[in-house]
């Protein structure tokens, strides 16, 4: 484990001179970040516009006559599948991992940065293709995220026949560049960390995106399975997924396929995917903590495991999505059993967080007001996950509002804000600019209220078996009145948290023309990204000398220091002893 | 689906273990003399890129067999007839990687010449086995109604396909690695090459031979 870093080397990995090469066919890893996010972003907008409009359609139903049902189906649709795959995941690993990885781990860039570049031109292909089935003849697939056959290939499902090929194009697109991509995330990580980082002096978001990454690499490929087999039950007519089916009173050409097979390679897929979402929040949302709260991070150690421990698991929880599938029962025992496990190490990063808060010098920036409000929407999320992980809880409330509920509070709302608390927080350091606090903390306490106005009656919704995917619920017995005007309310809300979105791009374009300009280390963080000589940090991040790290990411209010942060490439001082003495003060 | 969770557990080990053998169990608050201090670890960033992607390529192949192994209970199912060809692609692909393996050998002895004597004869194997894959298809196409007829036949298909993109892709390596060669290049620098592409031979391989033994006994 002798330590070599390519890092080290002198000559410039790449060195481009003209524009085109500088911010357009870029390999600098964090233009790449920068446009990564830009993209993602973009169709994330995209995606909100279409839940605004399906929530339209559901608080005052019969009014909007240009949303048909087969429309709404299509929202619901590009809506879920653009938000977990295109924004999320996107954002958090080709955005945040991308421009954070090389700069906290002390590196020059990522390792391959040609194939880094590639990643992100085929992602913006992969996002090309899903928008252009706006446009294809049947318009997207509405088939629901899921895309469960044998309906999502059967006539009669909007968009079965060129839409859905679209999709699933489009999905094997982007898993190709999230390959790209990961492949270069893990091995800079494992291979270009600066001298003195060892993997546990790494800051947790390294940690939450490393992770993340291998699920990712791991779990993709189950859903590039399931995008072949059913491209190739559709368009050639095998019979993969697709069992004997009556279609429009013809049988169609297919014979004893599975769907549910379909499903086990989609959730095998699909429950990583929580966490390739979930944990590098996770991360981010531990450093940010930790930097507003002036204090180290509570049980470094055991975060570091909790992430891990987090990431086996989540291998072996899949079928809980598919209780109502029909299974054999002691399998249900079994992926209950599992999906409860994982609480545990849940539950320590959530005390962890907490415990960090307890007696720290909270400072209520904007970052820090996203930070703590994720610990909320994401308790909120995790206790009704118990609900839902068992088997006889699931059953009656599976088809209803309080999954909705349960999932956006959990992976929309949760990940959204340290999404937002991570831009607040790093957006000095990539532009250079600080941001209007004023609107920053607008645009927070309109999200934060607004989303608990939009899921907290949700939950109470799907108790009174208001069902899902429903275009809309009609006249029936055993739903109240109260059911029509909370589902006005939450319409409302929904529009309100829309509009604070454009008090956020406001904000971000005003500071980005006019804010102030940032000092290289605005927050007093300890991190290395805060510590390079340029803000922002150029081609190549660290001038001619990497930097060295001497100690871990969490030395804030150190006994004794001049400061109450010490930076990770700052030399142990021997007036202050070892760090073993700090500890016993704190 | 659970030789895919076997897999993932296996990678997970590893993953553990490479942690543990990180110190994972480090107290980072407190050891801030330099004493022992590592960084990242010593070996090449194409060797680890290179292992990475082999696990993900074996996560897609254990998930594809799975599927296979799943869908061969459900119904309508009747097993392939495998061509005879199949057997001759594969002692082909298996010749491929010997002659990778004497690229290796003979760029670690200095011998340039044999090294790419042997690599230009592994890509041409490769080449072969391509078009015998080929022909294999065009001997199973009409023998047996396609569409909704047998799954196992569209496995086949879709199995053999994928692994010969996968070999596409390091023909695409190797050739890069040949014109290396035509342009002169030392052969210190062409090694680490060559390993690579011999690790990824003998892998294409045994992804093969698992390929071609669930096809003829599951």
């Amino acid at each position: 484990m002798a330590y070599v870093a390519i890092a080290d080397r002198d000559a410039p990995i790449h060195d481009p001179h003209t524009f085109f090469l500088k911010y357009i066919w870029s390999q600098d890893h964090k233009v790449i970040a920068i446009q990564y996010a830009i993209v993602a972003i973009s169709v994330g907008l995209v995606a909100l516009v279409l839940s605004g409009l399906m929530r339209l359609q559901l608080g005052f139903p019969g009014t909007f006559h240009f949303i048909e049902p087969q429309d709404y189906y299509q929202f619901i649709t590009m809506h879920g599948m653009i938000m977990v795959i295109y924004l999320l995941t996107a954002l958090f690993l080709g955005g945040f991992g991308n421009y954070l990885i090389p700069l906290m781990c002390g590196a020059r860039d990522m390792v391959f940065p040609y194939m880094n570049m590639l990643s992100f031109w085929v992602y913006l292909l992969a996002v090309l293709v899903l928008m252009a089935s706006f446009f294809v003849p049947g318009g997207p697939t509405g088939a629901g995220w899921t895309l469960y056959p044998p309906q999502a290939i059967t006539q009669g499902t909007p968009g079965a026949s060129l839409g859905i090929i679209m999709m699933l194009v489009s999905l094997g697109i982007f898993i190709v560049a999230f390959t790209m991509g990961g492949l270069n995330y893990v091995t800079t990580v494992l291979q270009a960390r600066c001298r003195g980082m060892t993997l546990m002096r790494m800051p947790l978001s390294v940690w939450g995106i490393f992770m993340a990454t291998i699920l990712g690499l791991l779990a993709f490929p189950a859903l590039l399975v399931s995008a072949v087999m059913m491209t190739l039950d559709s368009t050639l007519g095998t019979s993969f997924f697709m069992p004997a089916v009556m279609s429009l009173g013809e049988k169609l050409g297919h014979n004893g396929g599975s769907p549910l097979l379909f499903q086990h390679l989609f959730w095998f897929f699909g429950h990583p995917e929580v966490y390739i979402v979930a944990l590098p929040a996770f991360g981010i949302v531990s450093d940010l903590l930790s930097t507003h709260a002036r204090k180290n991070i509570f049980g470094y150690r055991m975060m570091v495991w909790a992430i891990i421990a987090i990431g086996g698991l989540s291998f072996v929880v899949w079928a809980h999505h598919m209780y109502v599938s029909g299974m054999n029962p002691y399998f249900g025992f079994f992926f209950a059993t599992t999906t409860l496990i994982i609480a545990i190490p849940t539950a320590i990063k959530v005390y962890n967080w907490v415990l960090t808060l307890w007696k720290g010098d909270i400072h209520l920036t904007v970052p820090m007001l996203f930070a703590i409000g994720f610990i909320f929407t994401f308790i909120h999320g995790g206790l009704t996950g118990l609900f839902l992980g068992n088997v006889t809880v699931d059953l009656p409330l599976s088809d209803t509002y309080f999954v909705v509920a349960h999932f956006h509070m959990v992976m929309g709302v949760s990940p959204i804000l340290v999404v937002f608390g991570a831009i607040y927080h790093w957006f000095p350091k990539i532009t250079g600019r600080m941001w209007n606090v004023t609107l920053g903390k607008v645009h927070f306490w309109m999200t934060f209220l607004g989303t608990y106005a939009i899921y907290l009656p949700m939950h109470y919704l799907g108790i009174l078996g208001v069902p899902r995917r429903y275009y809309a619920l009609g006249n029936t017995d055993f739903l109240p009145d109260s059911v029509h005007s909370i589902n006005a309310a939450i319409t409302i809300s929904a529009l309100i948290v829309a509009a604070a979105q454009l008090v956020f791009l406001f904000n971000m374009i005003m500071s980005l023309r006019k804010g102030e300009k940032a000092p290289p280390n605005p927050w007093r963080a300890t991190t290395l990204e805060w510590q390079t000589p340029d803000t922002p940090p150029k081609h190549g991040n660290w001038g001619p000398q990497l930097p060295v790290v001497h100690r871990w990411a969490y030395d804030y209010s150190v006994p004794g220091a001049k400061e109450d942060f010490i930076p990770q490439n700052e030399p142990v001082d021997p007036a202050l002893g070892a760090g073993r003495d700090h500890g016993k003060h704190r | 689906m659970s030789n895919t969770v076997i897999f993932a557990a296996l990678a997970c080990g590893v993953i553990a273990w490479f942690l543990i053998a990180s110190r994972l169990t480090a107290k980072s608050w407190e050891s801030q003399d330099e004493k022992g201090d590592v960084g990242a670890i010593n070996i090449a960033p194409q060797r680890i890129g290179l292992w990475i992607f082999m696990a993900v390529v074996t996560s897609l192949f254990s998930l594809f067999i799975s599927a296979y192994a799943m869908r061969m209970h459900v119904g309508a199912w009747c097993n392939i007839t495998i061509p005879n060809i199949l057997w001759v692609n594969s002692l082909v692909l298996v010749a491929a990687s010997i002659a990778m393996q004497f690229s290796r050998w003979a760029a670690d002895r200095g011998n340039r010449d044999a090294a790419r004597t042997a690599l230009i004869a592994a890509g041409v194997l490769s080449l072969a086995f391509l078009v015998g894959q080929l022909r294999a298809w065009q001997i199973v196409g009409p023998s047996v109604y396609f569409i909704s007829g047998s799954p196992a036949i569209a496995f086949f298909y879709v199995l053999s396909a994928v692994h010969g993109l996968h070999l596409i892709g390091g023909l695409w390596v190797l050739g890069r690695t040949v014109t290396k060669f035509a342009a002169g290049a030392e052969l210190v620098d062409l090694r680490l090459s060559l390993q690579l592409c011999t690790v990824y031979w003998h892998f294409l391989l045994l992804v093969w031979l698992v390929v071609f033994g669930v096809l003829l006994y599951l």
